[in-house]
């Protein structure tokens, strides 16, 4: 079981990545995967994504923990950038391994709606006028993150 | 100083821009034993701690030493307190 875990300002590049969490995963039989981008509309023009060090790396680490477990992974990568990042730059990776397709891609769902409820992560939009804006947390994100709250949440 | 008990205060997101800085130490509150305890201090000060602790404090989420809290739980001396809105990455 390889779990790996990164907040970095750095782009992340998914050939990379792939063959890590490869490392011995001889009898997983595919990798769900999710690669966020920076969603434009509206007049945006980049996101500042500001996280609490420590803390963020922490409760990643617990959300890939719990989906291993939960899911029988056999491979966990969990990369989040921070800092400025424009319109259509990558802001989110999560690759789950395992033995078939059912458990990667529920994993994937799992952890992202983890990641976006109780990983300590805060957007500031910025606007092609100039204006900024603290993004406000949605009431669906937490609808979703629900859903998995059957035996207990990471955290 | 020997015996003075004192916790770290941290501040994110709109949170910082608003009260002006991310972190400060300072003497645990007479009497305090709970985060609510501290938040009723913090929402005693003038100005913009008074909005943001205070009227607007419904919104404020917190952690203890790194991990999710809330106004029940405890604080002791040498904590590290975060104070920030709900989280909004992935």
């Amino acid at each position: 079981m390889t779990i790996r875990v990164s907040v970095q300002t750095t782009i992340f590049s998914m050939d990379a990545e792939l063959p890590r969490l490869m490392q011995g995963g001889q009898e997983a039989g595919g990798v769900g995967a999710f690669l966020g981008v920076v969603r434009g509309g509206a007049g945006l023009r980049a996101l500042t994504l500001e996280h609490y060090p420590g803390m963020t790396e922490s409760m990643i680490g617990r959300i890939a923990a719990e989906a291993q477990t939960r899911f029988g992974l056999s491979g966990c990568t969990i990369i989040h950038r921070v800092g400025r990042l424009t319109v259509g730059e990558p802001i989110v990776l999560v690759l789950c391994l395992a033995a078939h397709r059912a458990a990667a891609l529920d994993a994937t769902a799992f952890v992202m709606d983890w990641l976006k409820t109780r990983a300590p992560f805060w957007k500031r939009e910025e606007f092609e006028d100039g204006r900024t804006a603290w993004v406000e947390a949605r009431e669906a994100d937490d609808i979703a993150a629900s859903r998995w709250a059957r035996d207990g949440r990471p955290g | 100083m020997e015996g003075v008990p004192v916790i770290t205060i941290l501040y994110f997101a709109w949170l910082r821009d608003r009260l002006g800085r991310s972190s400060e130490s300072m003497p645990l509150p007479e009497g305090a034993r709970c985060v609510g305890d501290v938040i009723r201090s913090l929402a005693g000060r003038e100005g913009e701690y008074q909005a943001v602790f205070g009227t607007q404090g419904g919104v404020v989420r917190c952690a203890v030493n790194q991990e999710f809290a809330s106004p029940e739980d405890g604080v002791r001396a040498g904590d590290e307190i975060a104070f920030f809105p709900p989280v909004t990455g992935g």
